[in-house]
């Protein structure tokens, strides 16, 4: 190329003043308005041909997606059921809440929008870092982010004040499940929070589709379907920003049903007072229902805090707690039932035939396998001399349910102790209850491929060694006994909306039914005895009570190392542990306690259970009762 | 051969009306045309705007001062235009770097120019006719074809704005502007080879444009490449507007009842995506009727330029011309998906006033050129 444009280089350079020549400009600019004319014909061709093509070839595609573009169903998310405790007060509401709300896109300048923000609501400058990152975490363009939720009102007017300044910010009402009594009802109605991808697996995704948030343990938990509700669907018309012009059609959303609790919180309440500053466990049952009155574990946590998203620092200091307040000690803590179990034991030999109520056994303070130089030790060193089943019972003689045990063997025992719902879970709706562990030579082959030793028998025999029992296990084996053998299935809900939840349920367990009947009263006069002859279970009591102390040995429930020494002498010390239920005749209320490292079962868990009883016996009485602390005296 | 301006000279005496239009040098065809899409596409935006009568008031109002403007141009002999050019040619650069100098010390974009008691001007927008203005000036001294030398001046008067303009950062306006100086040199006789030469190394160019180009201008050559590929962000747009064309059909779905244009969904509906909303209510056949309107203009643009008398005249009405069509091109392109987004309006139908001023002053000055004779010797 370009020989024709150097020679006119040349030729243009040597002759600089050349003479226009008209007509041949003339002409030139006649070709190259041809030239014009057909480069308008033919993209003026293509702009036609690129219509045709969207407009003709492609109409049926987009005239789809259009009219799917111009209606859009949203989901309705129902109302949560509410939950109020046993008299109707009020457990789980729904508060309206005000979000602070950001639309990146109307917003012009977010970053100067966000420094604003910081300013007007007076949140520390860091903040605002936080609040550029919340602005982009959302699905789509023209969507607003949540910045900040459960503004104060205080936030709220300043924000109204600073409106005009605020471009894209906005505020949006949303509902946000509130716990009035947050920290003692914690474990029992769990909480709420926000749905996570564990949660999308196993929820119904559409009846989600509008539903922040999923119960993630307790009552909420469990009965999420009923209190969750049937999501609503509406049909509107709206614009690419999301905004809705108009409602076509709509499907209203069916709201959750409330929940009636057998719990008391008053007697809530008082459980956790009488827990307050200690590890433990109170679960208080009514027998002939199985409807769980109280159950209290100590320390609770602030159920609040996980629906507005607890913080990971907040979290991390819960996680690590020492006392383990996210454990739910009632429903899911093992421990030794200890002796407490010992009615139970003395109703197996009876059943059995291995023992008649009159036989008795000498205790020199300890007892001795055959062939065996061990002495397993009665908690009384000299022991307790001679000792029929009843004076066995009252003073918790050890030797006698060695004996017992022994002749039992743990294979009669644990199937004995399997109908009173040990190592058996037979709540009803207690999410995340465990089964606690009854042992026999079966379970040790499996889990340790071992044979069992005779010893073992005789710690199983007063509820040591591998036997492991929840708090709500032992309420309701008490139960079980209070009824004189019709079996319970402990259970939190009343009613469902307006439907009562009444027993027969379900898959109960079948009930314990003795040969003689009259072995109930026995094992049940013991235990008056034992209540009677207690001063600080008998002082001022104005009705009748069976109870059983118990003292396990250590367990401690954490598992964790780093003690510094002031507190491993602390966390050494025994579990205290009660169970009861009164009145003796016609059993109202059955009680479990356990205290960890609380010491001596009868000086720290008995006062407690008796303070619980009293209270649901004597209502509007004075409960004083004298509690020994850890170190020093403990008034309540 | 019959000559242009000897054609016209006929025509002229054959009714007395047509010297009524010659001395007030408009060009009746042409105004009718321009009158015409106009009055057609306030139709269309009353719709777009979502059938705010402020706006087609505002657009109207605007129309009016534009045909004023145009008129008072129309006025101005083209000799005295090609007079005054290198002065223009001077002050408007002069302004491009008084804009980036503020736009620098303002730390962004900045196309505007704050002049007291004027308001904002945007003086890129002024470049878009003094370009043509300039280079038809020059080489209209010069002998045509024109020479390498020539070439090269052409290039350095056109780089220095477009410069200017792309540091503002304005890449659609600097394009048209390098259309707008591209079609003088066309006419002023650029030999075909070197054409094709100047496609090829601009094809060959575009890999390296890509290293200078700002983020965002990157993404809308992305999002052109594959829209889908960010349905819901830069992507949108293209594909909301595809839908609203497509799903218009050939008949259109009807005067306000677009749902993708009423509904929002559409982006900046009344601006630069308002042939969408055309071609939604008023389906293929609008379409249609509008570049019918459009070929009407520049097809009687075309007329004028063969008819102007002096080469000036020429290159500048046939540059003008062209560039009017590209603009159509690009826009509608661009919102069918054919070309990658560039802010270009389509011309005197999109909202907004700058642009229809700048339109019309183009058009004044073709009508200058059409009317303003000397009574040449045969």
């Amino acid at each position: 190329m370009g020989n024709g444009f150097l020679r006119r280089l040349r030729n243009g350079g040597s002759r600089p003043s050349q003479i226009k020549d008209s007509a041949a400009e003339v002409s030139l600019f006649r070709r190259r308005c041809f030239a014009a004319v057909a480069l308008i014909v033919v993209l003026t061709g293509v702009l036609v041909a690129r219509m045709v093509f969207l407009q003709v070839y492609q109409h049926e595609l987009f005239a789809t997606r259009s009219e799917n573009n111009r209606v859009r169903v949203e989901p309705l998310p129902p109302t949560r059921g509410l939950i109020y405790d046993r008299s109707g007060e009020l457990l789980a509401e729904n508060r309206p809440t005000y979000n602070l709300m950001l639309t990146r896109e109307q917003a012009g300048d977010v970053g100067r929008t966000v420094e604003l923000l910081v300013e007007v609501l007076g949140l520390p400058s860091e903040m605002s870092e936080t609040l550029l990152e919340r602005s982009r975490q959302r699905q789509r363009p023209y969507q607003s982010a949540l910045l900040l939720s459960d503004l104060s009102e205080g936030q709220i007017a300043r924000l109204a004040l600073n409106r005009y300044r605020l471009p894209g910010v906005e505020v949006e009402a949303q509902l946000l499940r509130y716990y009035p009594q947050s920290v003692v009802m914690s474990h029992v109605l769990g909480y709420v929070g926000r749905i996570s991808q564990e949660d999308l697996e196993r929820l119904d995704s559409s009846n989600y589709a509008g539903t922040h948030f999923v119960g993630k343990s307790g009552v909420e938990r469990f009965y999420e379907d009923v209190l969750h509700g049937q999501v609503g669907l509406r049909r509107v018309e709206t614009n690419a920003r999301g905004r809705v012009l108009g409602e076509i059609d709509r499907t209203a959303p069916i709201k959750g049903k409330d929940l009636t609790l057998t719990v008391d919180s008053g007697l809530q309440q008082l459980g956790a007072k009488l827990l307050d500053g200690r590890r433990g466990a109170i679960v208080a049952i009514e027998p002939k229902t199985g409807a769980i009155l109280a159950m209290v574990s100590s320390p609770g946590f602030d159920a609040n805090a996980f629906v507005t998203g607890i913080s990971h620092a907040d979290y991390q200091k819960l996680q690590n707690d020492k006392d383990l307040p996210l454990y739910s000690r009632a429903y899911r803590g093992e421990y030794p039932p200890a002796s407490t179990v010992k009615p139970f034991m003395a109703l197996a030999g009876l059943q059995s035939g291995v023992m008649r109520p009159g036989d008795t056994i000498f205790d020199p303070g300890y007892y001795q396998l055959p062939n065996d130089p061990h002495r397993y030790r009665n908690w009384q060193r000299w022991g307790h001399g001679r000792v029929d089943m009843h004076r066995a019972l009252l003073v918790s003689n050890d030797t006698y349910f060695f004996d017992l045990a022994h002749s039992l063997g743990i294979d009669r025992i644990s199937t004995f102790m399997h109908r009173f719902g040990y190592g058996e879970n037979y709540a009803l709706d207690v999410w995340g209850a465990r089964s606690g562990l009854m042992p026999s030579r079966d379970w040790k082959r499996g889990r340790y491929n071992q044979a069992w030793y005779p010893g073992e028998t005789l710690s199983a025999g007063i509820g040591q060694g591998y036997w492991l029992a929840t708090p709500l296990q032992m309420a309701s084996s008490v139960a079980v006994l209070a009824n004189r053998g019709k079996a319970v299935r402990p259970h939190l809900v009343a009613a469902i909306g307006d439907q009562e939840i009444l027993p027969p349920f379900p898959d109960s367990p079948e009930d314990v039914e003795l040969d003689d009947p009259r072995w109930w009263d026995l094992v049940i006069q013991a235990l008056k005895d034992v209540a009677d002859s207690s001063p600080v279970l008998s002082q001022g009591r104005q009705y009748t009570m069976a109870g059983k102390t118990g003292t396990a040995q250590v367990f401690t429930v954490a598992q964790d190392a780093r003690y510094d020494a002031a507190e491993v002498a602390e966390r050494l010390r025994d579990h205290a542990l009660f169970t009861g239920f009164a009145p003796v005749e016609d059993p109202e209320i059955a009680v479990s306690v356990i205290v960890e490292n609380g010491g001596w079962g009868s000086r720290v868990a008995g006062p407690i259970g008796r303070a619980m009883i009293d209270a649901w016996m004597q209502p509007g009485a004075d409960h004083e009762v004298k509690i020994p602390g850890r170190d020093d005296g403990h008034d309540l | 051969m019959i000559s242009g301006w000897k054609r016209s000279y006929r025509r002229r005496r054959e009714g007395a009306w047509r010297f009524g239009w010659n001395a007030l040098h408009l060009d009746p065809w042409l105004l009718f045309a321009l009158l015409l899409t106009m009055a057609g596409g306030l139709v269309v935006l009353y719709s777009a705007s979502g059938e705010v009568v402020e706006r087609v008031e505002a657009q109207s109002l605007r129309f009016v001062g534009a045909l004023v403007v145009m008129a008072v141009i129309a006025q101005i002999p083209p000799s005295t235009m090609m007079r005054w050019t290198p002065v223009l040619y001077v002050t408007v650069t002069l302004l491009l770097v008084a804009v980036d100098v503020s736009g620098y010390h303002a730390m962004g974009a900045q196309r505007w120019l704050e002049i007291p008691g004027f308001g904002r001007f945007q003086p890129s927008e002024l470049m878009k006719l003094v370009m043509p203005m300039t280079l038809a000036a020059f080489l209209a001294r010069r002998p045509l074809p024109l020479s390498w030398k020539d070439l090269g001046i052409c290039l350095v008067l056109m780089l220095i704005p477009v410069a200017l303009i792309l540091e503002q950062p304005d890449l659609g306006t600097a394009m048209l502007v390098m259309f707008a100086a591209g079609f003088v040199i066309l006419f002023a006789g650029l030999s075909w080879r070197l054409i094709l030469l100047c496609l090829l190394v601009a094809a060959a160019a575009l890999p390296l444009m890509w290293l200078y180009m700002h983020d965002y201008q990157r993404q809308r050559v992305l999002t052109f490449i594959n829209p889908e590929s960010d349905p819901l962000g830069a992507g949108w747009n293209i594909i909301q507007s595809k839908t609203a064309i497509g799903s218009g059909g050939v008949f259109g779905k009807g005067w306000m009842d677009g749902t993708q244009s009423q509904l929002q969904f559409l982006p900046e509906r009344h601006t630069d995506f308002i042939v969408a909303v055309l071609a939604e209510e008023f389906g293929l056949v609008g379409v249609c009727l509008l570049l019918l309107c459009y070929l009407m203009i520049v097809g009687r643009g075309l007329v004028l330029a063969v008819r102007a008398q002096d080469t000036f005249g020429r290159l500048l009405a046939g540059s003008l011309v062209l560039t009017f069509f590209i603009y159509v091109v690009v826009n509608i392109g661009m919102v069918s998906g054919l070309l990658p987004v560039v802010g270009v309006p389509l011309p005197l139908i999109s909202y907004g006033g700058t642009a229809s001023v700048t339109l019309l002053a183009g058009f004044g000055i073709l009508m200058a050129i059409g009317t303003h004779r000397k009574l040449l010797p045969r």
